[in-house]
């Protein structure tokens, strides 16, 4: 979806200074958000940070503190969940263990009234795209933790959403049914084409599958951009390390940078390490310092450096030429950092 | 595969009037709630704080001795009544022979629930746990009358002492004034054990709850640090299993002086609590006095709940 | 888990011995249902017959105890079903004040004596000058059932995971459909479990009762009266049998349906 047209899309998803506080907490605090009609929304905090509030909002499990909630320009802020047009895959994928797989799936459709034999023929169809099919008599403690998604799957998206809400669906998978899954979910989005929004603590995951992202810190929303965007200019010291990991310079390095006290990101696999005595070209900043140790991890390696004026710095290096042991030889020899002006961000202090 | 998700319509669930009254207590929440107790609520505050209300205003009540009618006025002349050397000689009976269940219960149940608890293997223990369930909750007054039979001068445990050549040690015990009487089933003795008997299994559940609860790892460690088992026993089991063992006292106590069928079938004729409000408000008709006594039991138990509730008892129900 | 530790000589004679203590009188109640001595409790019974069995068979009085036990039972456990469903319903989740006082005031009816609430229950009866009936022994049996069926559906509630519930709405089932089709098969056998433990208890009570009936005789009431009558010992005797029997079945059923059913 390019650029231009998602200024023009119409807005799936709207939050209005949507605040909730349960006791005195402020799960929320002022929430503003636009999710557009199609796209892939992730929601990326670590736990705690308002994102799953956000979600079960939108889903119409909790009612706002205050603000207005918004589903394709219909008011819903008080509208319950059965009336909503969003369906949600939750985290513990919350199967009806009394129930078999057919009848899981199709409950949406059962409480719509659609008679039984239509019921059985999508059911079927769908349990086809999850690529499971065959276990309609089954139960769901009959199935591994990778089936129980794809059947939670299907049972919100046979309904037909609008709006599909997943709450840190793959959790609970071992890394490489996640790997998989994630691919498979991009998929299904793009070939139902309907909006997903995607609650994530996983960064990796949500650059990976979003085509944009808000980054949840403390019941507010720190960014909003696509993947690429966030990662490369980060706005505020928050998102620099939690997206992906940076080094945040401050104090006399950034005197010495940039010559005032700024917070400035830059990420590790941005700089170059240099022998001792390189000039910098005019539009790259250096440092010097002594690399302290050496991490090996296959691809990559990681260094830390220990800068001349204090401070470090890790650096990533992916292995093109080099070997682990010219990797283990850099241990304890002077070194200048490198790396281009450009790719330095000075970050927003406020809030942080 | 898209075509078919496309012509897949989905209608929209249809519009009842239960769908909407469902979406409006979905709105007020408090409300929902206030509607889910409305019913239960009217009927327990109704129909039984109204009555433990109503118990309360009888005892302020008095009987006129003249013409045997109920006064209905305010007064304390039946709370008099209540304290004449009779009467207080049948409440301390009845808190003694309740402290005495109360005790006697606590020895005979712990090594039950010890062993269940701690010690036996998981078949073993579900079977045990049903075993001490089953009389608690089968038929009160049969388990009673059973032991008519089994205490009666002609029953099993006078058979038994015949048959062991001990019925001289029987008949010894029962000629101790205080506590014998002409059989077993007619005397303090036999009422005891059966006391003891019915309430047993209030006593093992709530013990065995507590002794549940005592981690392995912390006997592990006592027995690591080199504790003995006699030693780990007394210092760490035997203080974590005390709040079980006041918690089933609770009721092994409050049911011991409430209850009047076990001094009516087995026992001499001498008073219990429950027995003078059972008599009074039959035969007597002097439901005032009666609920004056109820009244007895009711702040006994609520002086022994404020200790256990120090004990920490509160946290092995 | 325990293997290391075997429980002392003492520990194990102590739990077999009153484990003894709370089960011989089960059979003793057993044999004398079959003795054929008619006066006394003699020891050993001099002979076993089955006649009491028919004779108490025969006995209409017997038949309409029983017939109004099982009515009032029946009756209490309905309503104590319906009544402790929905504060169970209410409290399960929810977390507001005035929570704690509404489970106490649930549990009260069984933890004070039995004469306090019957004592209390024919003050309030007599007070408002209502006659003593069927009714009244119901209103009294219906109160002390509510606990059990509120503590066996308010722990499966706790057990049944929430988002089942939020995902049921979520699929479009409004609050009844949901109850229906969700939270009433995860509750079924508690359920059962607590409306067996209710009928058990409603069937045999005897304390409550004695003050909430007029001239009305439960089985209990008719077998407590039967104690004080000698010659009709044997009859007795098969009643108490046939009591213990009627009870055992639904407290073993609800004690299968409640245990470890979570896989």
């Amino acid at each position: 979806m390019s650029a231009a047209s998602r200024t023009d899309a119409e807005a799936a998803v709207v939050l209005k200074g949507v605040s909730k506080h349960f006791g005195g907490v402020k799960a929320l605090d002022y929430i503003d958000l636009e999710i557009y009609d199609g796209e892939f929304f992730s929601m990326l905090g670590p736990s705690g940070s308002g994102k799953t509030t956000s979600l079960r909002i939108v889903a119409g499990f909790e009612q706002p503190t205050a603000g207005r909630v918004m589903l394709y320009g219909r008011d819903v802020t008080t509208t319950p969940p059965f009336d909503r047009d969003v369906n949600t895959v939750f985290q513990d994928y919350a199967l009806f263990p009394h129930m078999t797989v057919e009848q899981n799936v199709g409950y949406g459709l059962m409480i719509r009234k659609v008679n039984r034999h239509e019921i059985q023929r999508r059911v079927g169809e769908m349990l086809e795209m999850v690529r499971l099919p065959g276990t309609q008599a089954r139960r769901p403690s009959q199935l591994s933790g990778g089936q129980r998604q794809r059947i939670a799957l299907a049972r919100a998206l046979i309904n037909r959403p609008r709006v599909l809400l997943l709450d840190e669906p793959l959790g609970a998978l071992d890394l490489k049914l996640r790997q998989q899954m994630q691919i498979e979910l991009k998929a299904i989005q793009r070939e139902v084409g309907i909006t997903f929004i995607f609650v994530t603590h996983d960064q990796e995951e949500a650059l990976t599958m979003s085509d944009r992202l808000a980054v949840f810190n403390h019941g507010r929303i720190e960014q909003i951009g696509a993947p690429a965007d966030v990662y490369e200019r980060p706005l505020t010291a928050f998102v620099a390390g939690f997206v992906g990991t940076t080094n945040i310079l401050t104090d006399d390095i950034a005197q010495r940078l940039v010559g005032r006290p700024a917070a400035l990101s830059i990420r590790p696999e941005k700089i170059r390490l240099l022998p001792q005595g390189t000039t910098p070209d005019p539009d790259q900043f250096a440092a010097s310092g002594t690399v302290r140790d050496v991490i090996y991890v296959g691809m990559t390696t990681r260094f830390i450096v220990a800068l001349d004026g204090g401070g470090e710095l890790e650096v990533v290096s992916q292995n093109l030429d080099t070997r682990a042991e010219e990797a283990f030889a850099a241990r304890g020899t002077p070194m200048v950092a490198v790396w281009h002006k450009s790719a330095m961000r000075e970050l927003s202090t406020a809030g942080a | 595969m898209s075509a078919v998700m496309l012509d897949s319509q989905v209608p929209q669930p249809p519009q009842t009037p239960l769908r909407r009254v469902s979406a409006w207590f979905f709105r007020h929440p408090t409300l929902t709630l206030f509607s889910l107790l409305a019913v239960p609520m009217a009927w327990m505050v109704v129909v039984y704080l109204g009555s433990l209300s109503a118990l309360l205003a009888q005892s302020f009540f008095r009987l006129d001795g003249f013409t045997g009618r109920i006064v209905r006025e305010f007064g304390l002349s039946t709370y008099e009544q209540l304290f004449t050397a009779a009467n207080i000689d049948i409440v301390v009976r009845t808190t003694v022979m309740a402290a005495a269940v109360t005790v006697a219960g606590a020895l005979i149940a712990f090594p039950l629930a010890y062993y269940t608890a701690r010690f036996a293997p998981p078949r073993l223990k579900t079977f045990l746990y049903l075993a001490v369930l089953l009389p608690l909750w089968s038929s009160y007054l049969v388990r009673v009358y059973t032991w008519k039979i089994i205490l009666a001068q002609e029953g099993i445990i006078t058979w038994v002492f015949d048959l062991l050549g001990l019925r001289g040690i029987l008949d010894g015990i029962l000629a101790i004034p205080g506590i014998g009487g002409p059989s077993l089933s007619f005397s303090y003795l036999g009422m005891f054990l059966v006391f003891v008997y019915i309430w047993l299994p209030y006593m093992v559940l709530p013990i065995m709850t507590a002794l549940e609860r005592v981690p392995n790892s912390l006997v592990e460690a006592s027995s690591d640090l080199g504790a003995r088992p006699r030693y780990t026993f007394r210092r760490i089991i035997l203080p974590l299993a005390f709040p079980g063992v006041v918690a089933g006292s609770i009721f092994t106590f409050s049911l011991t002086l409430g209850d009047y069928i076990i001094p009516q079938v087995i026992g001499n004729s001498s008073f219990f609590i429950g027995q003078v409000v059972y008599a009074q408000q039959g035969t007597a008709g002097n439901i005032p006095l009666a609920a004056a006594f109820t009244v007895v039991p009711v702040v006994i138990m609520l002086i022994y709940l404020l200790i256990a509730r120090r004990l920490g008892a509160f946290n092995a129900l | 888990m325990h293997s290391r530790l075997r429980a002392g000589w003492g520990v194990r004679l102590g739990a077999f011995g009153a484990l003894v203590f709370l089960h011989f009188p089960l059979l003793i109640i057993i044999l004398y249902a079959f003795t054929t001595e008619e006066a006394s409790f003699r020891f050993p019974p001099p002979g076993l017959t089955t006649q009491w069995i028919g004779e108490l068979f025969n006995r209409e009085d017997f038949w309409r105890a029983l017939g109004l036990s099982l009515q009032v039972a029946v009756i209490a456990t309905l309503l104590a079903l319906i009544l402790g469903t929905l504060i169970a319903l209410a409290l399960a989740r929810a977390n507001f004040f005035g929570r704690d006082s509404i489970s106490l005031l649930v549990i009260l009816p069984i933890a004070l004596p039995g004469i306090v609430s019957g004592i209390a229950l024919r003050s309030a009866v007599s007070i408002l000058g209502v006659p003593f009936s069927t009714w009244t022994i119901i209103l009294g049996h219906a109160t002390f059932c509510i606990v059990t069926v509120y503590n066996n559906v308010v722990a499966r509630l706790r057990r049944t995971a929430h988002s089942q519930v939020e995902a049921s709405m979520d699929l479009g089932a409004s609050s009844f459909q949901t109850f229906r089709y969700i939270i009433l098969p995860n509750i079924t056998t508690a359920l059962v479990a607590g409306g067996m433990l209710a009928f058990a208890l409603s069937f045999d009570e005897v304390i409550v009762t004695t003050f909430t009936a007029g001239n009305q005789q439960t089985l209990p009431i008719w077998i407590f009266s039967q104690l004080t009558r000698p010659r009709d010992r044997p009859v007795t005797n098969v009643a108490a049998l046939f009591v213990i029997a009627v009870t055992f079945i639904p407290i073993i059923l609800a004690h299968q349906l409640t245990r470890d059913r979570r896989d």
